[in-house]
């Protein structure tokens, strides 16, 4: 411990604090532009000069490690004289656009220069001109305000994993670009924007859309993927303009993903429905609510009553609140059925019924980037959890060993120690040959059961599965670790796979055998949250995929676009045209919903409170932050109007609270949260290693921002690179096996149904493997996520 | 896009540098690079990048902090004359003169034949022979008179 002063106030702080450091625990404000804490020190705009005792230039705060004994002063007349200095030197070339610049109002430039700069400048010369950069349709540019801090380029070197931004040129000349005429594509790009200290890099959706002093603020959580982000929403006449983080450092740290952030745009599409609406012969009509629920009602009943309850499905997107799934779920059992599910995208369900508990992450979300060794089976990372990849990344970057079973290659611009490429199917045997590996190694003296033991007799074990166990199991020949942190995880691709229930138990025996933590990485915003409230098939009911295959007579949806949400979009879509009765909860108008019924008008995330549960099992409510739009209501109140229209018991809440009181049972959710989190299995599960066959299969990942109804209806999103028409992708042996060219038109064939698309040669794909992304229009008429494939010339 | 021998010679260079450190050869590569195209597109500084194995805006940041990498196309000898304080002093005016006659052009400009071009230099550490100019960064020629200019432009012609 050092013991240094600064203005005076003594303070104790560790070896290798900064000045900058020191002064902020204190609470001394000492002006900065180019010093994050997250990023590294660049020491480059000269904004947090202070003097020294001892010292005879003033030096830089940020960049200048304590000594004991130091006597810092940040307001002395040397230290003023200094940061009045570097505060017109900044001025020199930044053009007073502050009255048109939408950083006017949050700009540290602006409020720095109130507190040090001087009322005049004294450059008379000419001022340099910047021209400004297109870098893709999130991130707007005004070059000539940049001050060249370089937090952008940090940040996307060192956060984003890829340097797209850099400063060319020199001294005057120096100017921040990306590479020609290149976009910034990283999915966390937004940050920038909340980055810069000044109008440089800007919001490209709220350009010019409001001061910043016009915006009511309110605290939200992200609606998307498991993590749970908190953000902020800001408002203008009761239209949300823009969302930024709130600084929350065991979730999401000072980040926001570009989907949590720019999804909103969605909320203001020209598609949101904002009547409740009747089909009659036919037609739609605008209706009342009190209509359009007794019709609801009406229909229910009656099919519910002639045919039973088994003959109504009741499917729940895992975006939905806590109290929207607990209320469907009362829905469903009041009318006899017990066909209810969330997990829309799965096709595995023989693990139903053996689970000790809820599926959750295993551990908390900063716990990953402590870890030593990781091993993700089945998932795009940066695709499905972006801010999730970002801890991965810290921890690979701190010596941690990622090892990857995936059925593509994408680079997670992170280093990836081992990795195994290989086809769905063929994940499985991996995972197989990782076990078998890992009883072997001597450091572990466990033993597997025997059934396993017989099971794995068999398998014979590559070289990269050998080396993955090695790895987990803490031996390296660089790093030999005794005890390593590790963990083993399961991502959304693993959870859509057509052997999940192989995947799962041979990574949770991998797991049990050294020591890691496993865990599932949840989805969407409440995956987690719905299977905690029991939105899960009761004994004899039907789970997502066994409601379309057998198709019901009625279907309640919450949230849902059937063929976009589904796994089997062609079933999706067919079992809903014939159903008699589909009731649909849906912010939106939609072609999905075509076929539906009665569509009522529910209002998304913004318009509703609620209770979303993250992947760690964190259970954040949330109110709304701005009034429903037209006739939206709560889908808590839909729910529990109707279940009053359908004369059930159980439903008078007056609020949203009171359902969530009903779910946690009047206890703590964290109680009940701890005591149901729980990855275990009851039972070894009967599991099959050897599946060879020499089909195709398609890979059908949901692109991110897909996910969902509001993120599909982002225009700045669905203009951003990530987005680009789908086409049948797959290695280029494959394509020259299949006789095909890279680019030209092919029939893609799931049973049935078949689309053409182009096809493309992407060999970061295994043999065997045609991948063509779902949640799409056009892809909606094909089946199964990861079913088989056919591909021939068109 | 480079010839073999280029990449050989970048191939000795990674040598110098531990092998996940290629990004310190950047500045190596793009003098090789520069040396067989005359000026570095673009194109090839991308291309060294992706050799490399870095972003190549880190190697556009590089190429363009230092004024001996061309950005843009030059003759086929580029002469660098230093105007700095030394070189001034000891009349450098005369020289940047003399060179401009001859060849007609000014400071970055090039020869319609595309043999010379003309550049203004800082101060090149060589203080005790100046005036001096050097010819594509490699030859320096110093102590330099008007004769000893024409003699210089006579045997590159
Ligand atoms: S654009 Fe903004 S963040 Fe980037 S260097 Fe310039 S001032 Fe800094
Ligand atoms: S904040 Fe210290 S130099 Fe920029
Ligand atoms: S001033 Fe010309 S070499 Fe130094």
């Amino acid at each position: 411990m050092l013991n240094i002063e600064i203005d005076g106030k003594a303070v104790e702080v560790d070896h290798g604090t900064t000045i900058i450091d020191a002064a902020d625990k204190l609470g001394i404000a000492i002006p900065r532009f180019c010093y994050h804490k997250k990023l590294s020190v660049a020491a480059n705009c000269r904004m947090c000069l202070v003097q020294v005792e001892k010292f005879a230039k003033p030096l830089p705060a940020c960049a200048t490690p304590v000594a004991d004994g130091m006597k810092i002063f940040t307001r002395s007349k040397a230290a003023v004289e200094a940061q009045k200095s570097v505060m017109e030197f900044l001025l020199i070339n930044h053009p007073l656009d502050c009255p048109i610049c939408d950083q006017g109002g949050e700009c540290d430039l602006q409020d720095i220069a109130v507190a040090y700069g001087a009322p005049a400048s004294r450059y008379a010369e000419e001022k340099r001109v910047v021209l400004n950069k297109n870098i893709g349709p999130l991130v707007s540019t005004d070059m000539t305000r940049c001050i060249q801090c370089t937090r952008c380029v940090r940040f996307l070197k060192e956060v984003g994993g890829m340097m797209e931004l850099g400063m060319v040129g020199r001294g005057e000349h120096a100017e921040i670009t990306a590479y020609v005429d290149k976009s910034v594509d990283s999915e966390l790009s937004g940050n920038i924007i909340d980055l810069c200290p000044v109008g440089a890099l800007t919001s490209k959706p709220f350009r010019y859309k409001a001061r910043t002093w016009e915006l009511t603020r309110r605290p939200s959580i992200a609606p998307h993927d498991g993590l749970g982000s908190q953000i902020e929403v800001h408002i203008k006449d009761g239209k949300v303009l823009r969302v930024l983080p709130r600084e929350k450092e065991s979730i999401n740290e000072c980040w926001l993903s570009d989907r949590d952030r720019f999804s909103y745009e969605g909320l203001n599409s020209p598609d949101r429905l904002t009547v409740p609406m009747i089909k009659h012969h036919g037609e739609w009509h605008e209706t009342d609510w009190k209509t359009a629920l007794e019709f609801a009602a009406g229909q229910l009943k009656d099919i519910t009553n002639a045919d039973g309850g088994e003959q109504l499905g009741v499917l729940v997107s895992p975006n939905s609140t806590m109290e929207e799934a607990y209320l469907a779920k009362q829905i469903a059992h009041g009318l006899g059925s017990s066909n209810i599910d969330y997990r829309l995208r799965q096709t595995d369900f023989r693990l139903d019924g053996k689970r000790m508990g809820t599926p959750w992450m295993g551990c908390n979300i900063p716990d990953l980037q402590e870890m030593d060794r990781i091993l993700v089976i089945g998932s795009n990372l940066r695709n499905e959890h972006p801010l999730l990849a970002n801890r991965i990344r810290k921890a690979v970057a701190q010596g941690a060993e990622l090892s990857l079973v995936n059925p593509m290659d994408d680079d997670q611009l992170m280093a990836v120690k081992h990795k195994a490429i290989c086809t769905p199917n063929d994940m499985v045997n991996v995972l197989a040959q990782i076990l078998k590996a890992m009883s072997g190694l001597q450091r572990l003296s466990l033993c597997l059961p025997k059934s396993l033991n017989d099971l794995l007799e068999t398998v014979r074990v590559w070289d990269n599965s050998q080396a993955m166990a090695e790895s987990l199991a803490g031996l390296g020949k660089e790093v030999d670790l005794v005890s390593p942190r590790t963990g083993i995880f399961l991502g959304n691709i693993a959870q859509s796979h057509p052997r999940f229930t192989e995947l799962y138990s041979l990574a949770e025996a991998i797991a049990s055998l050294c020591g890691a933590t496993f865990g599932i990485l949840s989805p969407a915003a409440n995956s987690t949250g719905a299977h905690l409230v029991g939105v899960l098939p009761g004994e004899h009911g039907l789970n997502a995929k066994a409601m379309l295959e057998s198709p019901r007579k009625a279907y309640l949806l919450v949230n849902v676009e059937p063929e976009l949400d589904c796994h089997h979009a062609a079933q999706a879509r067919q079992a809903i045209a014939e159903a008699e009765c589909v009731i649909a909860l849906t912010a939106y108008k939609s072609e999905a919903l075509e076929h539906a019924d009665v569509l009522l008008p529910i209002a998304p995330f913004t318009e509703t409170s609620g209770t979303y549960m993250s992947m760690e099992g964190r259970v954040q409510s949330f109110t709304a932050v701005t009034k429903p739009l037209g006739e939206c209501r709560p889908g808590w109140k839909i729910l529990r109007v109707l279940g009053n229209t359908l004369g059930l018991s159980g439903f008078d809440f007056d609020s949203s609270e009171q359902v969530k009181n009903a779910i946690f049972g009047g206890q703590k959710p964290s109680t009940v949260v701890w005591n149901s989190l729980n990855n275990n299995l009851r039972e070894l599960i009967d599991i099959q290693v050897k599946i060879k066959s020499n089909v195709l299969q398609r890979l059908g990942e949901v692109p991110q921002f897909q996910s969902d109804a509001i993120v599909r209806r982002s225009p700045p999103l669905q203009k951003t690179r990530a987005v680009q028409a789908p086409v049948a992708a797959m290695h280029s042996q494959l394509l020259t096996e299949l006789g095909l060219d890279d680019g030209e038109m092919v029939t893609v064939k799931q049973g049935v149904a078949s689309v053409l698309l182009k096809a493309k040669r992407d060999d970061r794909l295994p043999h065997g493997v045609v991948r063509v992304p779902t949640a799409l229009p056009v892809t909606s008429l094909l089946g199964d996520l990861m079913g088989e494939i056919e591909v021939t010339r068109a | 896009m480079l010839s073999q021998e280029s990449l050989a010679k970048i191939d000795r260079e990674l040598t110098k540098y531990p092998a996940d450190r290629r990004q310190a050869a950047v500045m190596s590569a793009l003098r090789i690079a520069q040396d067989e195209k005359g000026w570095l597109s673009k194109e090839t500084v991308a291309y060294v990048a992706e050799y490399l194995g870095i972003p190549p805006i880190a190697a556009l940041e590089v190429a363009s902090f230092y004024n001996m990498y061309e950005l843009e196309p030059v003759g086929q000898y580029k002469i660098t004359v230093c105007t700095n304080i030394s070189c001034m002093l000891r009349d450098s005016d005369v020289i940047v003169d003399h060179l401009q006659e001859r060849l007609g052009i000014g400071f970055n400009e090039t020869t319609p034949d595309g043999k010379f071009t003309l550049k203004e230099g800082e101060c090149m550490g060589c203080c005790g022979g100046a005036p001096l100019f050097h010819i594509n960064n490699k030859r320096m020629c110093e102590f330099l008179t008007k004769e000893k200019v024409d003699a210089i432009l006579e045997e590159l012609k």
